[in-house]
């Protein structure tokens, strides 16, 4: 028994290290998120968090479900897989109330040339103009029709 | 209101579930959503893209990306036949409003969207000290804003310059490839956007997905393989002076 004669500084010192492993477990408990390791060294959370944002492009289909009108031109012409929202912009709020929120009327003269104006890193199929040359100042849309641009079918339809 | 015995079982069943989804408080982003059935990615075509800049501009629109930052931008690369390994690259405000005319016309000229490459083996997500930026399970790398100190350790670390950390939230932000959208089954802002179908969200592990036959049949290259991050960015028509 002489070797534990003096043991009591041994248990004060356990008891420290006792407390001080309790007070890091219930500090632990208490900062580290719950979902923290859910599928990784991460918070879960932040998952579903970064899935809930707010949607700006309500999506082609969303469109076509109500302007059927317009996806009947457009499947007709070469801008059949142009979608909606590349030339009148985000729309969903517009989607999700229709009435009150209108898009805004577009700039044929700004939209065209964004993506036909000639320029030599373009593929050499895709349609380019050097647009001064071209209309000679005069907005796209007096002779091509944005949804359907053929200008045969527009000719077709005023004869 | 007359019901069967029949009506009244077939009923039940799915009252339980809508209470059960009334209960549960906030609504789910994405009920039918399992992350464990998708790995996702994309496929760029270069051959395809004229530059327009529509993509940037989604991006910036679907994600609120502060001015003067990208998540994804266009470059233009301008080769010269005799000097291949060194091209001049150029991406005015991020190829955003398109691109003016080219000052020189020899040599070779296209466009390449850039983006995180969405990599299986990120180095970005392996340095973050706090665990705040991670591949998830369907294979896209994510910054938890609330996480995020903005240490930037994760910008140095991307060897494709697809990080920043936006000057106000001080956070490091980057493509979420508009987790927001696909998980709620619509394809990201930049690919609903392309006017010429340069860019397709691509789910590796959708066997319908056309990505599989398009893999199968072309020449597909990826930015910088010899580091070996796993990128699924997948390029056609990748030139090899493109860095």
């Amino acid at each position: 028994m002489k070797a534990f004669k003096d043991a009591g500084h041994l248990f004060r010192l356990a008891s420290v290290f006792l407390v001080g492993g309790v007070l890091f477990l219930a500090l632990r408990g208490f900062l580290v998120p719950r979902s923290f390791g859910q599928y990784g060294h991460y918070r879960g959370n932040a998952i579903k968090e970064t899935a809930a944002l707010p949607i700006s492009y309500a999506g082609h289909q969303v469109c076509e479900s109500c302007h059927a009108d317009i996806l009947e031109v457009k499947s007709k012409g070469v801008h059949k897989r142009v979608a909606c929202e590349a030339c009148h912009g985000p729309l969903a709020k517009h989607a999700d109330d229709p009435a009150s929120i209108q898009p805004a009327k577009l700039d044929t003269a700004v939209l065209c040339v964004r993506c036909h104006e000639a320029n030599l890193a373009k593929p050499k199929s895709f349609p380019q103009v050097v647009s001064a040359e071209h209309s000679g100042g005069a907005p796209c849309d007096t002779c091509h029709q944005p949804h359907s641009p053929a200008i045969v079918a527009v000719a077709g339809a005023s004869q | 209101m007359n019901m069967t015995r029949r009506q009244l079982l077939i009923l039940l069943p799915a009252a339980a579930v809508a209470w059960k989804s009334i209960l549960a408080g906030t609504p789910e982003a994405s009920p039918n959503y399992t992350m464990t059935e998708h790995w996702w990615g994309m496929l760029v075509d270069i051959t395809k893209c004229i530059g327009c800049g529509s993509c940037v501009r989604a991006c910036q629109m679907e994600n609120q990306v502060t001015d003067g930052y990208f998540r994804t931008w266009v470059e233009r690369y301008h080769v010269s036949d005799y000097d291949i390994e060194n091209p001049k690259v150029d991406s005015p405000d991020g190829g955003k409003n398109g691109f003016p005319p080219a000052a020189v016309s020899d040599g070779k000229n296209f466009f390449v969207p850039k983006m995180c490459n969405h990599c299986a083996d990120s180095p970005c997500t392996q340095v973050c000290p706090v665990g705040a930026t991670f591949v998830s399970p369907d294979g896209v790398v994510l910054v938890d804003q609330k996480y995020c100190l903005g240490c930037r350790y994760c910008v140095q670390a991307c060897p494709y310059g697809c990080r920043f950390v936006d000057p106000k939230k001080e956070t490091a932000q980057k493509c979420t490839l508009c987790y927001h959208r696909i998980t709620k089954g619509l394809t990201t802002a930049c690919c609903e956007n392309c006017p010429t179908g340069a860019r397709q969200l691509a789910d590796l592990k959708n066997p319908n997905d056309p990505i599989h036959e398009f893999l199968r049949t072309h020449a597909v290259q990826v930015l910088k393989p010899y580091l070996a991050t796993r990128s699924k960015l997948f390029y056609n028509g990748l030139d090899g002076s493109v860095r």
